[in-house]
């Protein structure tokens, strides 16, 4: 039987290190679950009781989240990064030859309770997959020999913990350094720069000078959300840093956390010391909880050396410190005011706009969120000056930008270039051979094709969020978009109608074209589809789901029309199908125990 | 003098903090709605009140019951294009759970049936996802057929700010998105609802029955059997807001 009770000491601990505060049920929940394996009924009631809520509140939050259970998964859960890149690097015959292994069903506990196996969205690790999580810790470069090895680790019952550690060496892969990742400031630097330019007001000032605009994909101009969080009237004010890098095929913020860690909270204090707040939040994926304990050694350092905490760097009242929230697995939350619902404790919805978060943010108050790769351009900002990072890049987009470049090149990796750079120029220097496509920005973003690779990364031609997939001919781009498909319907929050039954719809009719059921009609139930979602999600991910599916009929329709039936219309309920049972009882299979539909033979 | 927008080429007067729906409501104009109650917040969930606003030269589209309503907006809501958009979300929410009107004791005093009505959906539309969703009997005077839910959230925020109960939340996410009940057992007949509760009359489809009383009200009679749900919704707009407190199991 898996355990299911924490010690009352146990438990009490773990809710004194969050102040038995319910809007910390999500850091609760997710350290239990890390110490029992699942949330157990028993466990439930008691959290309801000692943070006064309803248990069904806290039922609630634990199914919105896909790395929490109310279901014994086994003592070892094993997922296998899903994203089209795995797959074609081989992981669906890899986690088949691992079930075997194991004699275990994918998505099924083994009989003895000891382990399972089944996948999971995109664990950004593309340039060194197939990857999975053990028990959430990320394994890169699986091979049928590490599986093997993965396999007796697993039967032998030894804790992950103790896994040989080689098992989870993850490369930074950087194949291009530009400002961001060439320098490595002191510790302060960038913060003293800051200080002694002046006050806050100063600090935002340089930040608008720079020009610097949002990294995470919208790309709305950091200086003015700055702005409009510090003239917000109500108190405190909160900077969040969103580490939730969820979009398939993005993975340079993992870098930034391993590599430039100390960069990433400097931003963030330099955004506290110009907008004037005290409490920051770095919200880490649940697919990088190994950066944890780092992420922490770094700002205890910066503790120790008054780079966070009371009177930063002697200035009375310049008081901040940053707390680390790891998320649970849902793509939505990368939304940020998904993101701050999570932080809250919450189901991960995102919130109706506006307000918008830079006057109700955090608890409803004031909150300025940026990705990692914004506050580390921030802090270069606070030391070169604005300037100095305005003159790098393009008219429109100053600065650099990382690319996470992965797929059928020879050096996948992280690759930063100055904004202005063309596709084929990032696809000569990753060595990228007979290039079909690339997929910018993951499966939100845009599929181009050869005719396009003239085409600029910068945000007035291929704005981008990082991803950077590239596809050779060899490849089916049907295939690519109907794993996007599955995705998108994975991880659609289920708040509004469209989203909600739309992305199960996409991908229902993915799969039945791809079973060689679809016809002209389907297609045309794609616009329909695509058209319903603009005009009405609730946020992004809805707007965007449609994209991958409708970009790939646009460029590579053939691959679509090579799977159509002749017909226009075809049922996707199978009338043949459904008497198989009929004919299996009946011992019959002539021609008469088969139904023939109108203008098939 | 109030401020106002445009509606349709009308002008509607608003008083501050209401919404594009609420003012339109109270000012006699219908824009067909789903999830939104005048007695609670907007949740904004369903999109079926979905509008064109035109500003400058640009045009988008939002939910008009969580638009904040503001001086020069230029709404368009009963034209064909926001219309048509209505009538196929309607038809998702019918393909997304079992809605079978003829055999259901809430056939017409159910807002869905008479949505699509009013709106004019004539077919299913899409291809229906039959999901298995087991009812819940165990209470002894109330019935919860799931199979109806189109996640509204109303039952959850009447149990929470009216009731201060919270018997209801919703769980799950995508097209698992389901409510669940507030009982270890997961079962309603071990929670404290009763008869009289706000959630027992909020449900806009028929998820939460009164058990034995179903067809005490003939079918012919019943609300929309009476008036379409365009000139009833106007009939119920100028209502207060009953809430008390803030909705601990509420997504928004």
């Amino acid at each position: 039987m898996p355990q299911s009770k924490l010690s009352p000491i146990e438990l009490e601990r773990i809710l004194a290190r969050h102040a038995h505060d319910p809007t910390r049920l999500l850091q609760i929940l997710r350290e239990i679950q890390e110490d029992l394996g699942w949330i157990a009924p028993e466990i439930i009631d008691s959290l309801a009781e000692h943070l006064h809520l309803p248990r069904a509140r806290i039922e609630g939050v634990i199914g919105f989240y896909s790395f929490l259970h109310t279901q014994p998964v086994g003592q070892y859960r094993l997922l296998f990064s899903d994203n089209i890149t795995d797959r074609m690097l081989g992981n669906q015959d890899l986690l088949a030859y691992l079930c075997n292994k194991l004699w275990v069903e994918r998505g099924q506990v083994s009989a003895d309770g000891l382990v399972s196996v089944d996948a999971t969205s995109c664990t950004g690790l593309c340039d060194q997959g197939p990857a999975l999580l053990a028990n959430g810790w990320a394994i890169p470069r699986l091979t049928r020999e590490r599986l093997d090895q993965i396999a007796e680790l697993v039967l032998s019952k030894l804790p992950v913990p103790q896994w040989p550690r080689e098992l989870f060496a993850i490369d930074d892969n950087i194949r291009r350094a530009d400002i961001l990742l060439a320098n490595t400031p002191q510790p302060g630097a960038a913060l003293r720069a800051a200080m002694q330019r002046g006050d806050g007001l100063a600090a935002l000032e340089e930040i608008k000078q720079s020009n610097l605009r949002g990294r995470g994909g919208a790309g709305f101009t950091t200086g003015l959300k700055w702005e409009a969080c510090r003239n917000a009237t109500a108190e405190p004010r909160y900077v969040v840093c969103n580490a939730d890098e969820g979009e398939p095929g993005t993975f340079k913020d993992r870098v930034l956390l391993s590599s430039q860690a100390d960069l990433l909270f400097e931003g963030m204090t330099i955004c506290a010391y110009a907008i004037d707040a005290r409490h920051g939040f770095l919200y880490l994926r649940g697919e990088y909880r190994y950066l944890l304990e780092p992420l922490n050694a770094v700002l205890e350092r910066r503790r120790a050396a008054n780079l966070l905490g009371a009177d930063i760097l002697g200035r009375t009242g310049f008081d901040f410190d940053i707390e680390i929230h790891v998320g649970a697995g849902a793509y939505v939350c990368g939304e940020e005011s998904a993101l701050i619902e999570s932080l809250e404790g919450n189901r991960g919805i995102p919130r109706n706009r506006p307000p918008y978060p830079v006057t109700h943010g955090y608890l409803q108050k004031p909150t300025t969120v940026n990705n990692v790769e914004t506050f580390c351009a921030a802090a270069l900002v606070a030391l070169n000056g604005g300037a100095w990072y305005r003159a790098i890049g393009t008219a429109k987009s100053a600065g650099t930008k990382i690319l996470s470049v992965s797929g059928d090149c020879a050096r996948p990796g992280i690759y930063e270039y100055p904004f202005g750079v063309t596709v084929r120029q990032v696809l000569e220097d990753c060595g990228a051979e007979n290039t079909l496509a690339v997929q910018i920005s993951g499966p939100s973003g845009v599929c181009i094709a050869a005719d396009e690779f003239g085409r600029r990364i910068a945000f007035e031609d291929l704005a981008t969020a990082g991803a950077f997939m590239v596809f050779d001919t060899s490849r089916d781009m049907f295939e690519v978009a109907r794993n996007f498909a599955h995705f998108f319907a994975h991880e659609s929050c289920g708040f509004c109608t469209p989203c909600r039954v739309g992305t199960a719809m996409l991908k229902a009719t993915m799969d039945k074209i791809a079973a060689g059921h679809g016809t002209q009609y389907d297609l045309r139930e794609i616009d329909k589809l695509n058209r319903i979602l603009h005009q009405s999600a609730h946020c992004g991910l809805g707007h965007t789901a449609c994209n991958p599916t409708l970009d790939t009929l646009k460029r590579f329709r053939p691959t679509y029309e090579r799977r159509l039936k002749s017909l226009d219309f075809e049922p996707a309920f199978d009338l043949d199908g459904a008497l198989a049972e009929a004919r299996r009882m009946t011992g019959r299979d002539d021609a008469g125990a088969h139904l023939s539909t109108e203008g098939k033979s | 003098m109030s401020e106002s927008f445009q509606l349709d080429g009308e002008d509607i007067p608003y008083t501050p903090g209401q919404t594009v729906l609420q003012a339109a409501l109270s000012a006699g104009r219908y824009i067909p709605h789903l999830c939104y109650h005048p007695e609670f917040k907007p949740h904004g969930s369903c999109k079926v009140c979905t509008v064109k606003i035109a500003s400058g030269k640009s045009q988008r589209t939002a939910a008009s019951c969580t638009l904040p309503a503001q001086p020069g907006l230029e709404i368009e809501s009963d034209s064909d294009e926001m219309n048509e958009l209505r009538r196929t979300l309607v038809q998702m929410l019918f393909a997304e759970g079992n809605h079978f009107c003829p055999s259901c004791e809430k056939s017409g005093n159910c807002a869905l049936q008479a949505l699509g009505s009013d709106l004019g959906v004539m077919t299913a539309g899409f291809r229906h996802f039959y999901p298995d969703r087991p009812v819940d009997a165990s209470h002894p005077d109330i019935l919860l057929d799931f199979n109806r839910c189109i996640l509204c959230e109303l039952c959850v925020r009447a149990s929470c700010e009216v009731d201060e109960k919270c018997v209801f939340a919703l769980s799950g996410r995508g097209i698992t998105k389901h409510l669940v009940v507030n009982a270890a057992s997961g079962q309603l007949a071990d929670t404290d609802i009763a008869l009289i509760d706000k959630a027992m009359q909020v449900c806009p489809v028929g998820v939460i029955l009164t058990k034995r009383v179903g067809f005490a009200e003939p079918i012919g009679e019943r609300r929309y059997d009476q008036r379409p749900i365009s000139a009833q919704a106007l009939d119920d707009a100028p209502r207060a807001a009953t809430g008390k407190g803030r909705c601990t199991s509420c997504e928004e």
